[in-house]
């Protein structure tokens, strides 16, 4: 594929709000994760919660939006000069030239789930303070950032589960390359809700403690809440060293299981290999692997063995779920951002919370920091049906 | 670049319209339009394990990715599919949000995987063994105009089959009365960029801004309007005249979609 050039981005989770502060946490191996406190949730587990969600509010003009899920969207368009980024990036290109890629796996369901507390007792109706489509409905994220910044291109949610944001760069690649947009604002937001909370742990998915990923006696995910954005350009004439840019993409499906991966990782290894074929790049050429990495048994195995498969057991790698949590459908953009500050700092952020590696996974997972100058590093997202998405950044030269 | 591809296979299924040869003799004025439940098959090519969990969102997307596979002569394993709807299992949100306002709070597991947005996409990929990529959208109701983007842009772009699979279903109250969709409907359109022996027509496609077009059957543009895939049919009557022509989708407040169609002979 042709080069894309990540314009802008930012990044807030439970670690911090913009790039900055997530940039921070990582630096000192912090972790955002806390006991569960949210809203009336009876779950003994870890969330990573983002503070200052419910002060949040949205332009009166948006009123229709708002809900836990539009917050958090508003709060982290707000971080980093991005907003005005994204208008400056309309201003240069013209408000139909560029299009909008939003991941969600839930959007702002947790409206519904209040609402359905609050069905009137006779006629069993929600009530009509209840907005269906700008709250509830996977677009209404998309929407939300399509009108909050007066964007007129082709504006999508993409939702395939927990690969939902990074699958959102490959649609928004395709669109450039066939020339209806110029630049494409591209990420994801998932926020913390009861169906996940309860759906996961009907599974059996949820940890007690803090997730573990790799940890011989990793036991599960801790579910958390993110926003994360890109501004994703054509490579400009004037493209200057050190600039972060989207190298390749690779997807693939596992044909194998509704809510479990492929015992193998055979699906995420083609997602890996299409990535590497996208980038025209070998498995040596990558420096570091931000892993899905959710800290179930069976996620970390398959994935273990569908890295080393392809990159032998010494390519650094690590997930930096156990600092955010599972962010769910916003979990490629936010890793996305991550890849982007680890190239732009040098920085393989080690893996926290895990104690002692599994030997049993041959991947090369790494628990400390290392500084070391990083040029090109691949994210993997891996999602229930069983769809699987690599993305590949770079530095430029 | 053009969006143009070659549509291979059609699938359609909705109330009082059976498959495409039936929803084809409608939209053609060749047979009238029965308003009738929508009759959804059983998706045989599922593992009886996974049958039985299949909801009705699956079951229409599965009956019309399978009827425009079938008739394109595509192995399916191979194709890049694109699946847009405007809503994800509307049944079991129900169950759900119904389950989280009790005490106890317990989910199915089972009905918690199913909740995803890429249900349909994940049960295709099981069916068929594919594991070509999933591109999964929604649009709310512009849900299949995104859809047909996406999948003329991949066709176009990377030059391979895709599969466009978008589909519909109701919520039962009190959802319903918030989003009122009444009835199952699904339409699959098989997508290459070059011509083959089974092409039916040519299609181009581009953004536009003028006003998208309605169906002059007051009963066919109630369907279009009440369902977001049926926004598909003005589509869909260009294909069954079978000479030529254009139409404008509806799709997003600031544009619609207009699509240039040439028969195939």
């Amino acid at each position: 594929m042709t080069p894309l050039l990540l314009a802008e981005f930012t990044a807030s989770s439970c670690i911090g709000l913009g790039a900055n502060a997530t940039l921070t946490a990582l630096l000192e191996q912090r972790s955002g994760l806390k006991r569960c406190e949210f809203e009336t949730v009876n779950i003994d587990t870890h969330v990573g919660e983002v503070p200052g969600v419910d002060a949040q509010r949205l332009p009166r003009t948006l009123h229709q939006f708002d809900c836990r899920n539009n917050r958090l969207t508003e709060l982290a368009l707000q971080q980093d000069g991005f907003f005005e980024s994204v208008q400056a990036a309309a201003s240069r290109w013209g408000r139909r030239r560029v299009g909008v890629f939003i991941g969600t796996s839930t959007a702002g369901i947790l409206q519904t789930e209040l609402a359905y507390r609050a069905r009137d007792p006779n006629s069993g109706a929600l009530p009509s303070s209840f907005e269906y489509a700008t709250t509830h409905n996977t677009f209404s994220v998309a929407d939300y950032v399509r009108q909050r910044c007066r964007l007129e291109g082709p504006a999508v949610a993409v939702s395939s589960a927990c690969a939902s944001s990074a699958k959102v760069f490959g649609s928004a690649r395709r669109m450039i390359e066939a020339g209806l947009i110029d630049a494409a604002l591209v990420g994801g937001t998932d926020s913390l809700c009861l169906t996940t909370l309860y759906g996961f742990h009907s599974l059996q998915l949820t940890s007690k403690a803090p997730c573990r990923p790799f940890d011989a006696a990793r036991d599960g995910i801790s579910i958390g809440e993110a926003a994360a954005f890109a501004l994703l350009e054509r490579l400009p004439g004037d493209l200057q060293g050190g600039s972060v840019l989207l190298l390749g993409v690779g997807e693939s499906s596992d044909a194998y299981h509704m809510s479990a991966p492929h015992p193998e990782g055979l699906g995420a290894k083609r997602a890996m290999q299409a990535a590497l074929a996208a980038a025209s790049l070998e498995p040596v050429d990558i420096d570091y692997i931000n892993l899905h990495g959710t800290g179930t048994p069976s996620n970390d195995r398959s994935e273990s063995q569908a890295v080393t498969s392809i990159f032998g057991p010494t390519t650094p790698c690590s997930s930096t779920k156990g600092a955010t949590g599972h962010t769910l459908g916003a979990a490629g953009a936010l890793e996305a951002i991550i890849s982007a500050l680890s190239i732009k700092n040098g920085l393989m952020p080690g893996g926290v919370h895990t104690a002692r590696i599994d030997p049993t996974l041959t991947a090369h997972y790494i628990k400390e920091n290392r500084r070391a100058s990083v040029r090109r590093v691949l994210s993997n997202s891996f999602g229930f049906g069983g769809t699987n998405c690599s993305l590949i950044f770079g530095a430029a030269e | 670049m053009k969006l143009s591809a070659y549509v291979g296979g059609i699938g359609v299924l909705g109330p009082g319209l059976n498959n495409w040869p039936h929803t084809a003799a409608v939209l053609a004025g060749q047979q009238p339009y029965v308003p009738a439940a929508t009759v959804l098959p059983s998706p045989e090519m599922l593992p009886p394990a996974e049958r039985r969990r299949t909801g009705r969102v699956v079951k229409v997307a599965l009956g019309v990715a399978l009827e425009a596979t079938s008739n394109a002569g595509q192995d399916a394993a191979q194709i890049v599919s694109v699946f847009s709807s405007s809503g994800s299992d509307g049944h079991i949100c129900h169950e759900i949000c119904e389950a989280l306002a009790l005490p106890a709070r317990e989910v199915s597991p089972t009905r918690f995987s199913n909740s995803v947005h890429n249900v349909a996409a994940g049960y295709w990929s099981i069916a068929t063994g594919s594991q070509s990529p999933s591109n999964v959208l929604c649009a709310f109701d512009a849900s299949f105009a995104a859809g047909l983007l996406e999948s003329l842009i991949q066709t176009s772009v990377d030059q391979c089959p895709v599969l466009l699979v978008a589909y519909d279903a109701e919520y039962p109250p009190p959802l319903q009365l918030k989003r009122p969709i009444p009835d199952a409907l699904g339409v699959a359109m098989l997508f290459t960029p070059e011509k083959g022996t089974r092409s039916l027509a040519k299609i181009e496609a581009t953004l536009t801004d003028e006003a998208c077009d309605l169906m002059a059957d007051s009963q066919l543009e109630a369907l279009r309007r009440a369902i977001p895939a049926a926004r598909a049919l003005p589509l869909l009557l260009l294909l069954a005249a079978g000479a030529g022509g254009r139409a404008i989708l509806e799709y997003l407040d600031v544009s619609r979609i207009a699509v240039q169609i040439e028969t195939c002979s």
